[in-house]
């Protein structure tokens, strides 16, 4: 089996998002999509399964919030629990208000950074990753969308170009 | 074009027949442009002033820190109000990105970019504060809780000292990411225009090897969202943190609890002053007139309205409790700001800060370029003062009579402080060649609902069609 896939070129995101309609009712396998700016509902119409990245993000958050706490009974409470201008050291609870906002901050730096991490990791982002969008217009004004081919090579490509395509093509991939 | 209805009553964000092309393209103008002259001249000054200001960092470092006008009364005085002044003028950029984001503020799209950069070098420089106002700065690594060879010697997490660590370190980190993980569709399309192989390799680098897949921007907008939603309450929290180093003392004049609130408020009212500074100058210099709209200036001199407003009503209820409290030192530390020797500081503040936004109700007024320059920096000369007055005001004249002194700056303060701004515009004219200085991929996607030439399109097309409910 050869491994030919079309790249469709279209121009607008209305004429992308009504052509990945299209292309999901003819039972098309759309590979991927490639566009310049955040396209609103392209990742339903795709059919992509949502991110889970905040569930994470709110874990992270516990996570942060349970070391701070740790960290700030031992070093407190149990370790040195001195008199530092009064303040009662006898328990968590008792000195706990001036522990709000190292907890509250730790919260929200793991929350935060743990997140972006996992997303630069799910979405293979780091300084020297070498980019991957096949068409260097996909970040200006072009929206590619990638299409397997499977049977008729020249009926798949006159359906895209009814799409409201600006320019198909197929490329074989190895 | 039909998903994409806008009530006809918002004016267009976006002005002139722009298409997605335009936007790229002016958006990547100046980075790809050559430096003028004029940016040479502004350049060589703030640099001039930054190594000024690294000269007198040294010279306090070498010397000590009686180099500068602080006292046995007032220990602290221009090195904490140059820094609670940076800070906050660095939180109106996560305001902008992240709590107009939640409120779904669409005007937000052309200003978040470089909002977002005076953040980040506004906290570098106030972090450069809380450094070199220590007495044997090289210590102070002492402040992070590390295991070590003195049978492990921690910190006290009783002190708002070291919770401004946790605050600023926390602030600014998370701000970075924020920033960086926007710039990278930008940086992507620098990459994927730039002609010369250097160019080419370093947006290629920074840009992460972005491609936009549909995926990616599904996480991207994901990862923002909760981003935006964890930096609102971060950007609270951190000029509550800031305020706790006065708010949790026993100065009268420091000790209110009203604090917090008004601090944040101060502080995104000093801070959208600066964003306006800065834009009216840069939608100027960089050409991006179209984006930066008389609009955006417009709504953001409400904001200062409104928080000026808000600055106005804590300074009134200050001055109420104070006089209501019965406590006779909190009466004389008010009676002292508004009659003491430092009167015409609190005269300036009170001016600055509760006149000069009232006049933004006169819309002929808050739809001027010219006052809305003169008011933001009017503004923040205002807010300047107020955290002089809060901090030497409330010091040099407390409990003991026999302890009353004065503060009197040295040069030494003055050159710290002048390096600061230096340095802030160093970073900020390097940043404007560099970087997408707009969010050029957010504004594309409010393009079709926003856009003056889109919005023209549409009604057309309402006028043909005689419905709007003709399609979908």
């Amino acid at each position: 089996m050869s491994n030919k896939v079309i790249h469709v070129l279209y121009n607008d995101d209305d004429i992308l998002m009504d052509a990945v309609k299209q292309t999901r009712a003819a039972h098309h396998h759309i590979e991927e999509i490639y566009t310049p700016f955040p396209v609103h509902g392209l990742d339903k119409a795709m059919g992509l399964a949502p991110t889970r990245i905040a569930i994470c993000s709110f874990l992270y958050g516990l996570v942060g919030l349970s070391i701070a706490t740790a960290m700030l009974r031992y070093i407190m409470i149990v370790d040195w629990p001195q008199d530092i201008g009064g303040k009662p050291s006898f328990s968590f609870i008792q000195n706990m208000p001036a522990f709000v906002p190292v907890m509250f901050e730790m919260t929200v730096f793991f929350a935060a950074h743990l997140m972006v991490i996992t997303f630069y990791m799910r979405s293979k982002l780091w300084p020297f990753k070498e980019a991957e969008n096949p068409d260097v217009r996909t970040t200006d004004d072009h929206f590619l969308m990638e299409v397997s081919v499977h049977g008729d090579v020249d009926q798949i490509v006159s359906f895209f170009e009814n799409t409201g395509a600006v320019e198909v093509k197929v490329i074989e991939k190895h | 074009m039909s998903s994409h209805y806008e009530a006809p009553i918002r004016k267009p964000l976006v002005i002139g027949d722009k298409n997605f092309h335009d936007v790229t393209v002016d958006v990547a103008a100046p980075v790809e442009g050559r430096a003028n002259k004029q940016w040479w001249i502004v350049f060589s000054i703030a640099l001039a002033a930054f190594l000024w200001g690294v000269g007198c960092v040294a010279y306090t470092v070498g010397t000590g820190i009686g180099t500068w006008g602080s006292n046995k009364t007032v220990g602290w005085a221009w090195d904490i109000t140059n820094f609670v002044w940076w800070v906050g003028i660095g939180h109106a950029g996560t305001l902008i990105s992240a709590v107009l984001l939640l409120f779904r503020q669409k005007w937000r799209m052309a200003i978040n970019r470089s909002a977002e950069a005076m953040t980040i070098f506004s906290v570098i420089q106030a972090a450069m504060f809380p450094v070199f106002h220590m007495g044997r700065p090289w210590l102070a690594y002492w402040v992070m809780p590390v295991p070590n060879q003195f049978g492990s010697l921690w910190v006290n997490f009783n002190s708002p000292l070291l919770w401004d660590v946790f605050a600023i370190s926390t602030y600014l980190s998370v701000s970075l990411v924020f920033w960086w993980t926007g710039l990278l569709p930008d940086f992507a399309m620098l990459r994927d225009r730039a002609v010369t192989p250097f160019t080419k390799r370093v947006y290629s680098i920074v840009s992460f090897g972005w491609s936009g897949r549909a995926k990616d921007w599904q996480r991207f907008e994901e990862v923002s969202l909760v981003l935006a939603g964890l930096a609102t309450p971060l950007v609270l929290s951190v000029h509550t943190i800031v305020s706790f180093d006065f708010a949790t003392s026993v100065i009268p004049g420091w000790h209110t609890t009203i604090l917090p609130p008004y601090f944040v408020a101060g502080a995104i009212f000093s801070g959208f002053a600066m964003v306006n500074t800065l834009l009216i100058i840069m939608r100027k210099v960089s050409n991006l007139e179209a984006y930066i709209t008389i609009q955006h200036i417009e709504l953001m001199n409400i904001i200062i309205m409104i928080t000026g407003s808000i600055v106005g009503t804590a300074y009134i209820t200050e001055l109420f409790i104070a006089w209501y409290s019965g406590v006779e030192y909190e009466q004389y530390a008010f009676l002292n700001r508004a009659t003491g020797p430092y009167w015409w500081s609190y005269l300036l503040m009170m001016t600055c800060n509760v006149v000069s936004p009232q006049v933004m109700w006169s819309k002929k007024i808050r739809t001027s370029i010219m006052a809305s320059f003169i008011i933001s920096i009017v503004v923040n000369i205002g807010m300047w003062f107020e955290r002089f007055v809060i901090i030497v005001t409330s010091l040099h004249r407390d409990y003991l009579p026999s302890s009353w002194t004065m503060f009197q700056p040295t040069f030494v303060d003055a050159g710290f402080f002048i390096g600061t701004i230096g340095f802030f515009f160093v970073l900020f004219l390097l940043y404007s060649r560099s970087f997408p200085v707009i969010a050029q991929a957010e504004v594309k996607s409010i393009m079709k609902s926003s856009s003056e030439k889109y919005k023209k399109l549409r009604d057309q097309e309402g006028h043909n069609n005689h419905s709007h409910s003709d399609n979908h």
